[in-house]
């Protein structure tokens, strides 16, 4: 077996299992959790509409704009590059048709009839290089921001790695840098986006998920009590 | 409860308050009730912690980023811009606690010891961030790009930091006080009731004390009765001008709730038990809280979770009490034909959901509401909420806060400052003092009461 092949196979399945135990494991840990019911007469009825905190909290309210902006363009620079380079580059979505049609025996075209959309590989590249670029620049900001630095911990500064590396080790490969052959450049971009999925239970990238249930919660807890969102 | 015992860390009588060359400034004092050892007292913390711990904590001790965002919501970083002040910093030991002790992954954490075990020194280092340095505000939480509630974290911490006898003393022995005296400020219902004596003769006005069945039973805030007793009087104004059947009750008429604000759950349930049953009592269909914003939160938000079913009655703020009557048309007041601004009480307001009664009450007076920026649920905190006020060695801090609060009126150029807490007001009264400041704070609730329309007649 080499390394692209342990990297497809064994390496694949067992960071999947690791991520999908781990993340259930974390978020049933919390979820299932007792809560006290609220005896309180609430000041409106409808909690469910604090549900918009979801949406709301994606950008700060104005009086909170001048100190946060750093973070909050940096945080969507990467987010949106990461996401839109993990999804709609092409061989990404022929990866997970591949994925789809071993788990569930066809893809998303059998599923529904739909096409995935893709983007072009420049437009990726481009986005890639966004990505890498606002990460390096929260580090940085992270190291030298005395409020970021006195909070930061392992796992920030970990996490912060085992992102950067599928976006490196990816650019990487479709570069064919370093003058290595191609099989071995994707072995190490799959093994370093399969070191992403085993740490993401166990660290901060969990936010990726209670973001919806902090959100949430706190929405529909100031809802009921006419509270500011 | 044992008496409480001020503690430095490295006493030495040469270190004074204010720095000098050569000498370093002293560190924070630290205080602690009782004689138990350290480990005791962290284990009781983190016991304590724990065992109140719900959905929605877990979900917010697991969802931190680390952004370090809430840092720019916190009056006291904004002043310092010490590191340090940053809200969720505020939480650290228990973070960590929460992670090593009762996490999904807290048996991960134990078997590497990845997180070290809490130890009472940094509890004691912590009595600084979770008392002196947070007024339990809740600005932090609408900045929260996570939406963590960290306000309500801070207050979970406290219930810990109780358990563990590390309590700033003054707060320790307010609420020791008002479990023995039935005050915290030492208005017992004797000094209550022969200050309503007193007043009633002294402003002619009737002062219903203990009649047996009342539609609407009203409750004061110790610092009304003993500093600005024209409350006491305001209310009984108020209530009979408009036709309330209304009453205080000697067993139920104090409305402070330090058990609220010092961690200690027991003293904050038999404190708001009281007025519960004061109410139950007389069968009234309304409790009226005074204004305190701490008050609102202890009885109109928890009382219920406290009594463990559903109150039989309403439980109004005193601002909101007004505006249902300037709604009903029953509040007839002379115009002010002066220019306002409204400091939101937090708990009130940001955290209590009551934003614009007091504003209606306010367009009711006939005044220019010139809104402070930023305000309503964002307003800054007076910085002496959560109990800091009460905490002497927090004053330097306190007062350097105070300064937003005078920028944020002073640019207003409203005649009037008027909020509707007694406790901001006692702020706002002692950053008046200290900054000989010309601006005075003015009650919403005695403005009401000198602009009764009988009155002027």
């Amino acid at each position: 077996m080499n390394l692209l092949d342990f990297a497809r196979g064994p390496a694949l399945q067992w960071s999947l299992v690791i991520f999908v135990v781990g993340v259930l494991w974390r978020l049933l840990g919390m979820l299932l959790l007792r809560t006290r019911k609220d005896l309180s007469k609430p000041r409106r009825d409808a909690a469910w509409k604090g549900l918009r905190l979801i949406a709301l909290r994606s950008w700060p309210r104005k009086e909170f704009l001048g100190g946060t902006a750093f973070g909050e363009v940096m945080g969507y620079a990467f987010h949106i590059g990461f996401l839109l380079a993990l999804f709609f580059y092409v061989p990404h979505v022929l990866f997970f048709a591949d994925i789809s049609r071993g788990l569930l025996g066809t893809d998303l075209h059998g599923l529904t009839g739909l096409h995935w959309p893709t983007l072009p590989n420049g437009v990726v590249t481009l986005l890639s290089a966004i990505s890498i670029a606002a990460l390096v620049a929260v580090l940085i900001h992270r190291i030298v921001n005395p409020v970021k630095r006195l909070i930061s911990n392992f796992d920030d500064y970990f996490s912060w790695l085992v992102t950067l590396g599928p976006l490196v080790t990816g650019m990487a490969a479709f570069a064919h840098l370093g003058g290595w052959p191609y099989e071995r450049l994707l072995a190490v971009h799959l093994l370093a986006a399969e070191l992403l999925l085993v740490w993401f239970p166990f660290g901060k990238l969990m936010h990726a998920f209670t973001i919806f249930v902090a959100r949430g919660s706190t929405g529909m807890l100031f809802e009921r009590k006419g509270a500011s969102l | 409860m044992t008496g409480t015992t001020p503690t430095t860390r490295e006493p030495d009588p040469l270190e004074f308050d204010k720095p000098r060359v050569s000498i370093r400034k002293p560190e924070h004092r630290f205080d602690s009730q009782g004689e138990a050892p350290d480990a005791a007292r962290v284990e009781r913390a983190m016991n304590s912690f724990v065992r109140d711990f719900g959905r929605t904590a877990a979900v917010y001790m697991e969802s931190c980023i680390h952004c370090g965002m809430c840092a720019e919501a916190c009056h006291f970083y904004e002043v310092t811009q010490d590191p340090k002040y940053t809200p969720i910093w505020k939480l650290e030991p228990f973070k960590q606690a929460y992670k090593r002790e009762y996490g999904p992954f807290a048996f991960v954490y134990r078997a590497l010891n990845l997180k070290p075990k809490v130890t009472v020194d940094e509890l004691q280092q912590w009595q600084h961030l979770l008392y002196d340095s947070c007024t339990v505000c809740g600005r932090c939480s609408l900045m929260c790009p996570m939406g963590i509630d960290i306000a309500s974290l801070v207050s979970q911490a406290r219930h810990g930091m109780f358990k563990a006898g590390l309590v700033p003393h003054e707060l320790a022995a307010v609420t020791e006080r008002a479990r023995r005296e039935g005050s915290p400020l030492g208005a017992t219902p004797k000094v209550f009731a022969d200050r309503c004596e007193w007043l009633s003769d002294e402003h002619e006005v009737e002062i219903t004390i203990d009649k047996p069945r009342a539609d609407v039973l009203c409750a004061m805030s110790s610092i009304e009765i003993m500093k600005y007793p024209d409350s006491v009087v305001a209310t009984a104004r108020i209530m009979r001008h408009v036709g309330a059947d209304w009453t205080f009750r000697l067993d139920g008429y104090e409305a402070t709730n330090f058990g609220l604000l010092t961690g200690d759950a027991a003293a904050q349930k038999e404190l708001t038990l009281k007025i519960i049953h004061a109410a139950v009592a007389c069968g009234a269909s309304v409790v009226v809280l005074p204004e305190c914003g701490h008050a609102y939160t202890a009885l109109r938000w928890m009382g219920a979770n406290m009594y463990g079913k559903p109150l039989p009655f309403r439980v109004l703020h005193i601002a909101e009490f007004l505006a249902e009557q300037v709604r009903a048309g029953k509040l007839r007041l002379r115009k002010l034909g002066k220019s306002a601004t409204f400091h939101d009480p937090c708990q009130l307001v940001r955290r209590g959901g009551a934003i614009e009664a007091p504003r209606e009450v306010l367009q009711a007076l006939g005044v220019e509401l010139r809104e402070m920026y930023p305000t309503k649920g964002a307003n800054w905190c007076c910085g002496g909420g959560g109990g800091v006020v009460a905490i002497h060695r927090a004053d330097e801090l306190r007062h350097k806060v105070f300064k937003i609060k005078m920028e944020q009126i002073e640019e207003t150029g409203a005649e009037l400052p008027v909020t509707s807490c007694a406790n901001c007001r006692q702020t706002f009264d002692d950053g008046q003092a200290h900054f000989k400041w010309d601006k005075t704070m003015h009650s919403l609730l005695e403005l009401v009461a000198d602009n009764l329309v009988e009155d002027a007649q």
